[in-house]
């Protein structure tokens, strides 16, 4: 790996160390993300894919969160060891996040525009003065990040409360908040999750539009694999704290590897064609307090071997296409 | 075996407006054979679980009549007959909260069979046994409380207690929603057999229309308290017709490579349902909407010559377009 990249996630490990004793969240995390690009995190509730994005900007109390071994890399930094006042010039200026119920992370009793200039005006800090901006250059700013993404009337929604949005309206204007730094990197943590289908289209067509005309670089966390085959470059599936394979949009749906992956994709009803019975996958997530040897998918899957109780390694079968499954080291044949 | 006329359900609000009047069901028809499942589909605040929640008696009904096996769901006080709770029963969205907390499994289960039979002590014990059999969980759950259950395993409680006393229909609000792919794709495949081997009856409500399409034979899909479009799965989703419906469907993202990132989705948010708008109430955000006409006139619905009803200015005159 000559160039460097742009984010990178490499060898994370992360415990939660509880009164119940020590759950091993996520076990050897492996990503990476070129600039300008979007990659989508799946998996079932419980697989870490959240935990896994929140310490990007330092977003775990510890304790219970203890990070074990590995390294967040963006832009050559390691998120993991900047200080607290470097974290301060990256969050929301560098690095933006946006979360699934855009109500919870509004506060009910400040208007849009009071909440968005607040977080404008810290964003200058630590800017010199002359760059400063004032107040009311900060409430011009915000009007124009509505504007952007397309929020109607935005001056007149300045002076709204949450409660008078609906729930698209809402969470364009957090993703307007996200934006206001100018980050390079936003990361997405279910963020319409919580939508109607036709809202949902309306914030991925324009999270799509962020991409393709701001060059804006986009992390998207869900469990639905259709959001990430819309507006995803490359796909990470998770499962138990484990990355299990990662490609490109084509690469994992046109030819799915792992067992877990052929479940999922064989659990979700397809709107297009009628499927006449659906798989899904039975069990339940290895208990992370004690969470099996080797791989973590081996209870639940329908061809468990000997050689599972080792972890396998994450192998590469084409492109950027890999594989963290015994049955593809030996001899990639069929999985 | 069901069928609901002109259904009118309206709330009046009580604080804030007060008087004002919220028409959450508008003169809403719906048939369904023995048999059949039904897929209600929409946004939220279309109404469809207000429909689902009248039919077992849980919401009034301003006006119109719902008719079950020819019979009047409505008692002479015009209030719901509590003797339908034996023949049409619910299971709710969120599992969690439909359970109470502090009750065993058993307990959850036999509440409705200590209310409506006789059944006492060994005889209870056992139906609630084979109940819990029937839907796939072992003897151990009887003595465990909600919290020690995962969420399938907690829906498949709330389906053995709603299929307890034996009922004809089954209203499901959103059953899978709260659940993750490989658990839903389970409990689908659990309601198909059930649905046969016990000769029930679905109204099925959800906002997933993949969801729809695997479990339904007929669909209807509403629009702010009314139907829009209703006929066969199949022919619904293969060729919709009404502007919304085309729009809903095209707002689905498919789990495949190779599809446009900008779709150019439908605009805006569904209106309020207190003043609703004169002519057709998806006039606001439709494509082919024609002013002057589409927003003055109040819509009728037309039969296609396929069956199928559609509630649009563009399917007047028979099968055009």
């Amino acid at each position: 790996m000559s160039k460097q990249p742009f984010f990178s996630i490499r060898d994370y490990r992360l415990n939660f160390n509880t009164f119940d004793g020590v759950y091993q969240v996520l076990d050897g995390v492996n990503l990476d993300l070129e600039r300008g690009q979007s990659l989508g995190i799946v998996g079932e509730t419980g697989c870490g894919k959240s935990v896994t994005i929140r310490n990007i900007l330092g977003l775990l109390p510890s304790p219970p969160a203890e990070v074990i071994s590995g390294q967040i890399l963006f832009e050559g930094r390691d998120l993991l060891k900047v200080s607290k006042a470097e974290m301060q010039l990256i969050r929301g200026i560098e690095i933006a996040m946006i979360f699934q119920d855009p109500m919870t992370y509004l506060n009910p009793v400040f208007t849009i525009g009071n909440q968005m200039i607040d977080v404008i005006l810290a964003h200058q800090r630590n800017k010199p003065r002359a760059n400063k901006m004032s107040r009311r250059q900060a409430g011009e700013h915000a009007i124009e990040m509505l504007r952007k993404v397309h929020l109607p009337n935005p001056d007149k929604q300045m002076n709204s409360y949450p409660h008078q949005l609906s729930g698209g309206m809402r969470q364009r204007v957090l993703i307007a908040t996200a934006l206001s730094g100018n980050p390079k990197l936003l990361v997405a943590d279910e963020p319409t999750t919580a939508l109607d289908v036709t809202i949902q289209a309306q914030i991925l067509d324009l999270i799509a539009e962020l991409v393709e005309d701001m060059g804006l670089s986009v992390i998207l966390i869900t469990h639905d694999l259709g959001v990430v085959a819309k507006v995803c470059d490359r796909v990470a599936v998770m499962y138990a704290g484990q990355v299990v394979e990662y490609g490109s949009i084509e690469e994992l749906y046109d030819t799915p590897r792992h067992p877990y992956t052929q479940g999922l994709l064989r659990s979700i009803p397809h709107p297009e064609i009628s499927v006449a019975k659906l798989a899904g996958i039975p069990g339940h997530l290895p208990n992370l307090l004690d969470p099996p040897a080797g791989c973590r998918f081996q209870d639940r899957c329908a061809e468990v071997m000997p050689v599972c109780k080792t972890t396998p390694a994450s192998v590469s079968v084409g492109g950027s296409h890999t594989v963290a499954c015994h049955l593809i080291r030996q001899g990639g044949g069929d999985a | 075996m069901l069928d609901i006329r002109s259904l009118e359900v309206n709330f009046v609000t009580k604080s804030k407006n007060k008087g004002a009047v919220t028409r959450a069901v508008n003169n809403v028809s719906l048939k369904l054979e023995k048999g059949d499942s039904l897929g209600l589909v929409g946004e939220s605040g279309s109404g469809k679980t207000t429909i689902g929640r009248a039919v077992v008696g849980l919401n009034h009904i301003s006006a119109g009549e719902i008719f079950l096996d020819g019979e009047n769901t409505l008692g002479p006080n015009g209030k719901f007959d509590k003797k339908f709770h034996l023949r049409a029963q619910m299971v709710f969205q969120d599992p969690h909260s439909a359970l109470n907390p502090r009750m065993t499994i058993l307990r959850s289960v036999s509440e409705p069979l200590i209310l409506h039979t006789r059944l006492r002590g060994v005889a209870l014990y056992k139906k609630v046994s084979e109940l819990l059999e029937i839907v796939g969980l072992q003897q151990q759950f009887l003595y465990r409380y909600p919290h020690e259950l995962s969420g399938g395993q907690k829906q498949r409680v709330c389906i053995a207690r709603a299929i307890a006393l034996n009922p004809e229909l089954l209203v499901l609000d959103e059953p899978t929603s709260a659940l993750d792919v490989s658990v839903q794709a389970l409990i689908l495949e659990f309601l198909k057999s059930i649905q046969a081997q016990l000769d029930l009856t679905y109204l099925f409500i959800s906002h997933n229309l993949a969801v729809v399409r695997y479990v339904c034979n007929k669909t209807a899909v509403m629009y702010l308290g009314q139907i829009v479009e209703q006929g066969n799965t199949e022919e619904i989703f293969n060729d919709p017709k009404h502007p919304y419906t085309k729009a809903l469907l095209k707002a689905v993202p498919l789990p495949k490579s190779g599809q446009a990132r900008r779709s150019n989705p439908l605009w805006g948010d569904i209106p309020s349902p207190i003043d609703l708008p004169e002519g057709c109430f998806f006039f606001s955000r439709c494509a082919q909407a024609k002013a002057g006409i589409c927003d003055k006139t109040p819509v009728p619905v037309s039969t296609l010559s396929d069956g199928r009803q559609v509630r649009c200015i563009l399917f007047q005159e028979g099968d055009i377009l």
